[in-house]
């Protein structure tokens, strides 16, 4: 119910769309996301706000695919998004403004992926510390690069 | 001159025997082995009977430092400060797999081992460790302590007995 | 100092000269993790606080993409340490849902049984520790015995009192021993004995009820707009709960109710606890009365290891064993969400597979990340003092905020 009124009135903002174990994915681009949101959260109640993160294609052009998730308690049920963003342009849209708990995990998955979130004033690293660099999660990170901030002894 | 000797020994097995049975932690617990912790220091498995009962969370009013759970890049600055800060004497207790030598955790964010930063005296090996190991360890740390020398005239240093 | 300080906090140029800004360090002895919270206080107030995570950031996700599905459970098991079958058991539906295996009855209902009962160990340790962090010894005391019960009978089925590792994709590692099940009515008997202890000391304590009555409150907007889930979402009145709305495992078949709170203030969430541990002591008693025989574990060649007199006979046998270990279990492509009803909340795994041996992405996510997100909203306004409680009642657990 609540997903043939999402693909409908939808129609404009988003690409593609298809179902993951029964769950609706839309796939779209980064300048309508914020415009879907909003209208997610406002006329169809998916209200709590679950998870953004991105999973990184080093062989795809663009090269990024940010990953929201979102609960909606009226309908119960949950709804995936998926934005591509290219390599040298990574920017979405930030949803600080309609979401509380955007804020940390922005954080994250900047420090983690190196995705730019726009109006997210606050992109501090949350779970790596000042002075590491690099973006950890990225295929071209080799794993067991250390980076101490206390010289070792002896 | 064995009159002396015989002074020394037993003042230094004094020393030992307040010190290892006046133990006052300081449990820096960061992880799953903090679980354990907390269970060895409760009931079924008693840490009081050896002393070691009371944590001080403060560094300047203990002296062991018990490392439990694994240590992060991250958190290393904060170890190091907490090691600096506590007086004299201080042993250290690598507590679990990750803080002897940073577990099965081989990548970017987890420290090899504490023993890279500060001076360890007893690894207690486990993920985590059971809580007999614990008070194994407890025990032989306390072995230890009581084997040090306190040397402060100059022949204890330059003839040592060993007891 | 010689290093600079891991973190930066916004506090650093916007705090008011006149108000003291203090720092509740990541080392401290509230035993739940390393959490920092820069406060700036007026007198005892707490006007602005900034809560840093992320002292126990192990590197989960980039160390899932570099092993096989089988040898990722132990990383699962480290997660919410408290709980950890829990976060073994939506790992493996997830990847048992991308390979498409259902698994047996017998499995579903003690995968169930097994979630109940690590979320009494979950919430009693909760419960426990934050009562400590106010003074009441007792109640840790009591609650460390019967834990220790658990973690012992734990470990007689599974080999491990805290991190357990006991699922397998497909099933479970092993099956019930002999007399497991007559020890774990003992210990629910033990336990609720026990429990009627905390409730007589703490329900109508004069003390706690003032150190816990209408602090850290939240309405249910405020709690699903800084997306809290679990136990905190539920003592604000909303009864959302992923066994009732979304059942997965043997949670259709079982009668139980969800508590609910008034308030949303930490006394509720001490109580919502304390209800959830009696609904899951009925549960398991529910599930060991309904658990049907039969294997264990699924018999698919894809994923289980075949038996090991047949391993030692036959070479189809041999050769599946051997590549099962070797290359690991091969999951065809695609991405996949499951969601339990973690006892901190919702807990997700988002699985993307390329099809080969191992993850392509894991990501998690936690319940105590995003509740730490929202955890200053509790701390400002409320006095230094109540920091220790309310932290106490998020039930934060380090391993699933910092992964």
């Amino acid at each position: 119910m609540v997903y043939e009124a999402v693909i409908r009135e939808l129609g404009g903002l988003y690409d593609r769309t298809w179902d993951s174990f029964g769950m609706l994915v839309l796939e779209l681009r980064a300048e309508n996301l914020f415009a879907l949101v909003s209208r997610l959260r406002d006329e169809f109640g998916f209200r709590l706000f679950l998870d953004v993160t991105a999973i990184d294609y080093p062989q795809r052009s663009p090269r990024f695919d940010v990953v929201y998730h979102f609960y909606s308690r009226d309908h119960n049920r949950r709804i995936r998004l998926k934005v591509p963003v290219p390599e040298d342009r990574p920017e979405v849209a930030s949803l600080v403004s309609l979401y509380g708990s955007a804020r940390f995990m922005e954080r994250e998955a900047h420090e983690m992926y190196g995705i730019e979130f726009t109006g997210n004033a606050d992109l501090r690293p949350i779970l790596l510390y000042e002075g590491f660099v690099g973006h950890p999660l990225r295929k071209d990170y080799p794993m067991e690069m250390e980076q101490p901030i206390v010289t070792y002894r002896k | 001159m064995a009159m002396m000797e015989y002074m020394t020994t037993k003042k230094d097995e004094l020393v030992g025997w307040i010190r290892k049975f006046s133990l006052f932690p300081y449990p820096f617990v960061t992880a799953c082995c903090g679980m354990e912790f907390m269970a060895v220091s409760s009931t079924l498995y008693d840490t009081d009977r050896f002393g070691a009962a009371l944590p001080r969370f403060t560094p300047r009013q203990s002296d062991l430092l018990m490392v439990v759970g694994t240590v992060s890049h991250k958190e290393a600055p904060i170890l190091k400060r907490v090691y600096d800060q506590m007086c004299e004497p201080k042993w250290v207790m690598a507590f679990g797999a990750c803080a002897t030598s940073g577990g099965f955790y081989r990548n970017y964010a987890v420290l090899q081992g504490i023993d890279k930063i500060i001076p360890v005296d007893i690894y207690v090996p486990g993920c985590p460790p059971r809580p007999e190991s614990v008070i194994d360890a407890i025990m032989m740390l306390q072995d230890k302590i009581s084997r040090e020398r306190h040397p402060i005239f100059p022949f204890e240093e330059q003839q040592p007995v060993k007891t | 100092m010689e290093h600079p300080p891991p973190i930066r906090s916004f506090l650093d140029k916007t705090a008011d000269p006149d108000n003291v800004v203090i720092n509740i360090g990541p080392s401290h002895p509230a035993t739940h993790g390393t959490i920092q919270i820069v406060a700036e206080l007026d007198g005892e107030t707490v006007k602005r606080a900034d809560v840093h995570c992320g002292y126990l950031h192990r590197g989960f996700e980039k160390e899932s993409e570099n092993q096989t599905y089988h040898k990722v459970i132990p990383y699962t098991d480290r997660l919410n340490y408290c709980s950890a079958l829990n976060n073994n058991f939506v790992y493996a539906e997830a990847v048992e849902k991308l390979l498409g295996i259902t698994i047996t009855p017998r499995c579903r209902v003690l995968r169930t049984l097994l979630c109940e009962y690590n979320r009494i160990a979950d919430h009693i340790t909760c419960v426990a520790a934050s009562v400590m962090e106010m003074g009441g010894m007792t109640a840790f005391l009591y609650m460390m015995t019967v834990r220790d019960y658990i973690f012992e009978h734990l470990n007689h089925l599974t080999g491990a009192r805290l991190t357990y590792s006991y699922v397998r994709i497909g099933g479970l590692a092993r099956d019930l021993p002999d007399g497991w099940l007559a020890r774990l009515e003992e210990i629910l008997q033990f336990a609720e004995r026990y429990l009627e202890r905390i409730h007589g000391m703490l329900d109508r304590n004069r003390i706690f009820i003032d150190r816990t009555r209408n602090v850290a409150k939240m309405t249910t907007e405020h709690a699903l707009y800084w997306g809290f889930t679990g136990p905190t979402l539920r003592s604000t009145g909303l009864a959302m709960d992923l066994r009732k709305d979304a059942p997965y495992l043997a949670y259709p078949e079982l009668d139980f109710e969800v508590p609910v709170g008034i308030n949303g203030d930490n006394y509720d969430r001490y109580y919502v606890r304390m209800r959830e541990v009696d609904e899951s002591i009925s549960m398991v008693r529910q599930c060991v009365r309904m658990l049907p025989g039969g294997p264990v574990s699924v018999d698919d060649p894809r994923v289980t290891l075949p038996e090991k007199e047949r391993v030692y006979t036959e070479i189809e046998a041999l050769i599946t064993h051997f590549k099962l270990i070797m290359e690991g279990i091969r999951v065809p492509a695609g991405e996949v969400y499951v969601a339990h009803e973690a006892p901190n909340g919702e807990l997700g795994f988002y699985l993307v597979s390329d099809g080969s041996a191992r993850p392509y992405k894991l990501h998690v996510r936690s319940p105590s990340f995003v509740h730490m997100g929202g955890m200053h909203t509790l701390l400002e306004g409320y006095q230094v003092a109540d920091v220790v409680p309310t932290f106490g009642s998020m039930n934060m657990v380090g391993g699933e905020c910092d992964r």
